[in-house]
């Protein structure tokens, strides 16, 4: 017989081990502690503008003073309405990816061009949506041409998502359903969707947050003005958003206190999308106790 | 290939007759046939990849629903073809019942997971799920030991619970088949010892095929036994005569464990 080695670990991998868990929570620690940084310096220059009146009253043209409540509401009706439209073609096409198309070419075909549509830059889109459904179709700079285009952005998120969450669910679990006698839209309805409902939830969260923050779309479809009616819920009307709103009050330079309303609608923005994220940590959480 | 010459009461539920099975192009099963009597366990035995698995599966076509796979041959259920005879492999699916290797319950509450399948059929009076699930967790002898707890999840259970709540779900929907893959494979000898007397019970009113590796498991519940080497029928008859007077060589050396 043969003698056998002795097996003992190197000191230095040992060593090795320790380090790289070392550099990884230093690069976690930094990158918290930038986050936190950045987000406080944020709070901070927005907090004294943030009162009532500043969220509540409507934006001066030339004087100072001015409030962004008709920026919060396109903001939010922008995204509910992108998200209305985003979501059955995004979830639909995410479904027929992951259950119907089956392997090979024409699933990487697809595949290819949602991700080139998920890689475009937002300028691209913003173009295209300028030159079609500001200029072709005749809408205007207007609430409708901004949720379509920015509908553009989110539907490839929302086909990657539901497709890499559907995919994620068991095989065991299909098998299950099969074997009672369900049908194919049974079992994706009653086993595989509930079951990838919270990262399709994630995906619609994280989906919504980037709309929420969009600004190149809209500045060239929904436009720099807001209604001067409130709320108003027409389609026709150009719909200036928060982000845009801070991008134009600082490169416009007509207010007195640009400044200040940019550092109160940036500390707004910060601060819907903290809530909007934790939030969906919530729902995940007692939709997970619910079912798992 | 040996079959069986012995007076049988029971009327053949399940025949299958020179079949083959192949995944693209290789072969899988060839040249099998066999009777299956109803009321009656059904053993199958054999090395890994010898195909008994994917011959059990061939029963509720379930293989068909991730690959493409090609039988031939006839299978047949009740006379009627299961591939040819114009069954609907989703209703053959609801006659068919299948417990997998590893307990699979849906992340639902128990509850849910036994009324899961009387709701594919339009089953959505409360009273009468009330009843089918109580009935079906009653026959899978776990009615006492959940009836309190019907809301709380399935994937709390322990994994003996989890596979009785598997076999509940399964005769939820009144099958006349029960197939069984290795259905003791992950769990301990009490819980084992629990599935065995329930199949013991099952078969009352149920063919019964079961899938083993355990050839103890195969003499104590079976009635006929079936050994599969290669993909082919190398014998099949009662299950006390293979155990005991094996007619083939090949039989035997696998039984007393000199191969396999």
């Amino acid at each position: 017989m043969r003698a056998m080695p002795v097996f003992r670990r190197s000191r230095s991998s040992k060593l090795v081990d320790r380090l790289m868990r070392g550099v990884l929570w230093s690069i976690a620690i930094l990158f918290v502690v930038v986050l936190i940084l950045f987000v406080g310096a944020i709070l901070k220059q927005g907090w004294p503008v943030l009162n009532l009146s500043f969220l509540t009253k409507m934006p001066e043209t030339l004087d100072a003073g001015g409030g962004i409540k008709p920026q919060i509401f396109n903001s939010i009706y922008l995204v509910v309405l992108s998200l209305g439209l985003s979501l059955p073609v995004g979830l639909g096409a995410g479904v027929y990816m992951a259950e119907y198309a089956g392997k090979g070419r024409t699933l990487n075909f697809l595949r290819l061009c949602i991700e080139t549509l998920a890689a475009t830059p937002s300028i691209v889109l913003a173009l295209f949506g300028m030159i079609v459904f500001v200029q072709a179709m005749g809408w205007s700079f207007s609430i409708r041409s901004g949720a379509l285009t920015l509908a553009l952005l989110n539907i490839p998120v929302i086909t990657r998502v539901t497709e890499v969450s559907l995919l994620g669910v068991p095989r065991e679990l299909k098998e299950a359903s099969y074997g009672l006698g369900a049908t194919k839209l049974q079992t994706i309805l009653k086993v595989a969707l509930p079951y990838a409902a919270t990262g399709i939830l994630t995906g619609l969260v994280l989906t919504a947050g980037r709309a929420f923050g969009e600004s190149a779309i809209l500045v060239f479809t929904a436009g720099t003005n807001a209604s001067a009616h409130f709320p108003d819920f027409r389609l026709t009307v150009p719909g200036e958003t928060l982000s845009v709103h801070l991008w134009y009050v600082t490169s416009d330079g007509t207010l007195p206190d640009a400044r200040e309303i940019a550092a109160g609608t940036a500390a707004v923005m910060i601060i819907v999308l903290l809530s909007l994220n934790l939030l969906v940590r919530l729902v995940d959480r007692i939709i997970r106790r619910r079912t798992r | 290939m040996l079959i069986p010459t012995v007076p049988e009461t029971k009327p053949i539920k399940l025949s299958v007759r020179n079949m083959a099975f192949s995944y693209g192009q290789k072969k899988v099963l060839d040249g099998l046939s066999m009777d299956i009597h109803a009321e009656r366990v059904t053993a199958i035995i054999g090395p890994s990849g010898c195909g008994k698995s994917t011959f059990l599966k061939c029963f509720n076509r379930i293989h068909e629903v991730s690959s493409a796979v090609n039988v031939s041959g006839d299978m047949k259920i009740d006379g009627v073809d299961i591939y040819r005879g114009g069954i609907d492999e989703v209703d053959l699916r609801r006659r068919v019942g299948m417990v997998f290797q590893k307990p699979n319950p849906f992340p639902k509450s128990i509850y849910e997971n036994v009324a899961f399948g009387p709701r594919l059929f339009g089953v959505s009076d409360r009273t009468t799920l009330d009843g089918l699930v109580e009935d079906a967790l009653r026959k899978a002898a776990l009615w006492d030991e959940v009836k309190d707890r019907l809301k709380e999840s399935a994937t709390g259970m322990s994994g003996g619970q989890q596979q009785r709540l598997c076999i509940a779900r399964a005769l939820a929907v009144n099958p006349e088949v029960l197939l069984m893959d290795e259905p003791c494979s992950a769990l301990d000898p009490i819980a084992t010892a629990k599935i065995e007397d329930l199949i013991t019970e099952l078969k009352e009113s149920l063919t019964i095929v079961i899938v083993t590796h355990n050839m103890q498991q195969a003499a104590r519940v079976s009635d006929y036994t079936a050994f599969f080497w290669l993909g082919k029928l190398v014998e099949m008859d009662l299950t006390e005569r293979i155990f005991t007077t094996p007619r083939v060589q090949m039989t035997e050396d696998y039984i007393t464990g000199r191969f396999g």
